[in-house]
């Protein structure tokens, strides 16, 4: 094997630019724009259509919201139920409370096997952990078998979409990246292979084929755990999924302690609803579900490993805890007008989007520049919230990190409650804000102020000075009046004992 | 502390203000949304069925009991199966007139010797017609999961009416959690490039649907 590997990146990113500034290069790239644009608005449209076939999707809705939000308050009882009916069912669950922890269980348990290489189903949670490059430090290689996620690990890059990785690369770019980077892996690309979507796809199908017949390990993450009857669920389109839990020996499964649901009953809510909201489906083509394990059916081995990493400190915010319902679906970034111009990338997280602005500044915390940034990537139009399939209100949960970011508060980090400091940056925010409480609270000063506002008018500048530049750059001023509105109140209506104030009080 | 304590012990600290309520589940909510999607009779949601599957690209065949041997015969022939992959409670009817050879499915199979074979025929545990999707319980007539993954071709038997249901809720009642399921709507697809739906990448490329019309024959071993 050559040492060219370079899998997904590790979570957190190293000291990633702040949202405004990595966004800066992919608004200025034509080919990406370009990209986004197209497949954002081809699942847009799609999407309407198929949840528009479903009558009661307002209600499918408001019962997913309710499944996740009762699992979520009552978490502890049943992370216990899925420890006791996934072990009753032959699995071995093990726990780790942070990225760190779960990788060293996972290469541990590879290890046990004496194999040193691994096939992976597409799963959120092992990008979030870094698995990959974890694995690779102990000579373990991972192969992500998902195409998308081929493309982004032949290609050496970065994912930029939770459902589609690879969103950011157009078929003529996946077919280079092929061309040039599969004899690298394994089977090279097929002599003069073009660039249609049926071809690329077939290209996988032969180059994954023989790592899929020899794997004797299977890493996954999952969809859902059912926590009365111990059963996970792994939702997919291409085939990789049932391939890496079937054909191996040993299967690990990586599952953050947000994916419960109570009962095998709520999986008829979530399986209508996730597939209409991610591929814009009635049915993704293959669901699998297992229990334990199976005699003389699949892995004869089967761990489940529950992921904490900030998940808990999440819980702990009232507001921000509902961010935990998200069932991965990715109809939010299709939806968004910032994503469909910035990209994936710009967020500096596995999870991008409106979902991952909320996300990765509370499982991460927001000490860092992007952290701190995310709460404001986004305008609040509100359009994430109106697709999401579990109702998360994110347009307020972003609202309310954005004051945590400028105003700091209590917190909770690895299960400890702490006191935020005010986030630099913020200082000419919190002083005009603080200015405003002072005038509004003295009526006297602020009628002398508008007065001298308007008298002065005319010498105005059309921008702000100094760091207010920034704001003004891209906005117009609003216009002082001439005449301060209540001065102009007073003239017009208070002397002609109309209902103005002073004739009121008269 | 073990991590399974320190991870229960912050989740509990989170929910510590939150606020406590101790009636069940089912009766602190309900479900209002719809158990199934429209009116239909029995032969409607048949026809809705076959009309989904097709729509993603599953082929459609429709035959009675007595035709379906004749039927599975002929698709393998048309496809120029060599070899077969059967579930071993298949009933050895379904295949009496294919003169493709039958290779058992058996424990000690490689995925190599998989694949190798051309097609799999089985029966399936359920169909939900709203979705056009057929799932697959691991029963004696549909074997292990990895017989319906590795050939490209698959024949997938449906009785009609009796294993048809509407909707996804009514599926899920007649699951078997305990049992490894299988859940397929159409070949195997992507939507990885440009978003667009590319039938074919990994499971079988080919998925034939047959909807067998008062399946008379009570042999099938269980």
């Amino acid at each position: 094997m050559s040492g060219t590997f370079v899998g997904m990146p590790v979570f957190p990113p190293p000291a990633h630019p702040a949202f405004p500034q990595a966004a800066h290069e992919a608004v200025n790239n034509p080919t990406l724009r370009g990209n986004l644009r197209h497949a954002t608005h081809t699942i847009r449209a799609k999407r309407a259509k198929a949840v528009a076939e479903v009558s009661d999707w307002a209600e499918l809705r408001e019962a997913g919201k309710r499944i996740k939000d009762h699992t979520l308050l009552h978490l502890d009882r049943y992370l216990e139920q899925v420890e006791e009916s996934v072990t009753a069912a032959g699995g071995i669950v093990h726990w780790a409370a942070d990225a760190d922890e779960a990788n060293r269980i996972v290469a541990g348990l590879v290890k046990e096997t004496g194999e040193s290489e691994v096939v992976k189903v597409k799963s959120m949670a092992t990008q979030e952990i870094g698995l990959n490059e974890a694995l690779e430090a102990e000579g373990i290689r991972a192969y992500e078998t998902d195409l998308a996620e081929l493309i982004v690990q032949l290609g050496k890059d970065r994912p930029s979409h939770i459902l589609v990785p690879a969103i950011h690369r157009n078929r003529g770019e996946i077919r280079d990246i092929f061309t040039r980077e599969m004899s690298e892996w394994g089977r090279p690309a097929p002599e003069g292979l073009t660039d249609t979507p049926a071809e690329l796809a077939e290209a996988a199908r032969l180059h994954l084929r023989e790592k899929f017949l020899r794997a004797k390990v299977g890493i996954s993450g999952a969809n859902f755990v059912v926590a009365e009857t111990g059963t996970l669920v792994v939702v997919e389109s291409e085939g990789n999924g049932r391939m890496c839990l079937t054909l191996p020996e040993t299967l690990i499964s990586v599952v953050g302690i947000e994916k419960i649901v109570p009962t095998w009953r709520d999986l008829e809510v979530f399986l209508q609803t996730l597939p209409r909201s991610s591929t814009a489906e009635r049915m993704n083509p293959y669901t699998s579900t297992w229990t334990g394990t199976t005699d003389e059916d699949g892995p004869k081995t089967f761990h489940l490993v529950l992921l904490d990493n900030g998940r808990s400190d999440t819980l702990a915010d009232e507001v921000g805890r509902q961010a935990l319902r998200c069932i991965r679906c990715s109809a939010c970034l299709n939806v968004c007008p910032v994503y469909e111009r910035a990209g994936g990338h710009a967020y500096g997280s596995v999870y991008p989007g409106p979902i991952g602005a909320i996300l990765s500044p509370q499982l991460r915390g927001t000490a860092s520049e992007i952290d701190a940034s995310l709460p404001y990537a986004s305008s609040l139009c509100g359009a994430c919230y109106e697709v999401c399939p579990v109702a998360i209100d994110i347009p307020e949960v972003l609202v309310h990190l954005r004051e945590r970011v400028v105003q700091g508060g209590p917190v909770t980090r690895e299960g400890n409650k702490v006191v935020l400091k005010p986030a630099k940056g913020h200082a000419a925010e919190r002083a005009a804000m603080r200015a405003a409480r002072w005038a509004f609270a003295r009526p006297g000063a602020l009628r002398t102020g508008q007065r001298l506002a308007s008298r002065t008018r005319r010498f105005h500048p059309r921008t702000l000075p100094g760091p207010g530049g920034a704001w003004s750059d891209t906005r117009d001023l609003p216009p002082v009046p001439a005449e301060p509105f209540r001065d102009w109140w007073q003239r017009t209506q208070g002397q002609n004992g109309g209902n103005g104030d002073r004739g009121a009080a008269k | 502390m073990s991590s399974r304590e320190r991870i229960l012990g912050r989740v509990r600290r989170a929910l510590a203000a939150a606020p406590q309520d101790d009636m069940p589940f089912e009766q602190a909510f309900s479900r209002d949304y719809l158990r199934e999607h429209g009116e239909r009779g029995v032969e409607q949601t048949v026809d809705l069925l076959a009309e989904n599957l097709a729509d993603y690209r599953a082929i459609v065949h429709r035959c009675t009991a007595a035709d379906l041997a004749a039927t599975i015969a002929g698709m393998l022939a048309a496809r120029g199966s060599k070899t077969v992959v059967v579930p071993t409670g298949l009933d050895p009817g379904w295949l009496a007139e294919a003169e493709t050879e039958q290779v058992p499915d058996r424990a000690e199979s490689t995925p190599q010797e998989l694949d190798r074979v051309d097609s799999v025929v089985t029966a399936c545990a359920v169909a939900i017609a709203e979705t056009g999707t057929i799932v697959l319980d691991g029963g004696p007539d549909q074997g292990r999961r990895r017989i319906t993954l590795v050939p490209d071709h698959h024949i997938c038997v449906v009785r009609v009416p009796d294993q048809v249901v509407s909707s996804v809720p009514q599926a899920l009642e007649r699951l078997d959690p305990a049992r490894p399921l299988t859940w397929i709507s159409g070949p195997s697809a992507t939507s990885d490039i440009e978003l667009d739906r590319v039938e074919g990448v990994h499971g079988p490329r080919t998925l034939e649907v047959v909807l067998v019309d008062g399946q008379a024959s009570t042999e099938v071993t269980t």
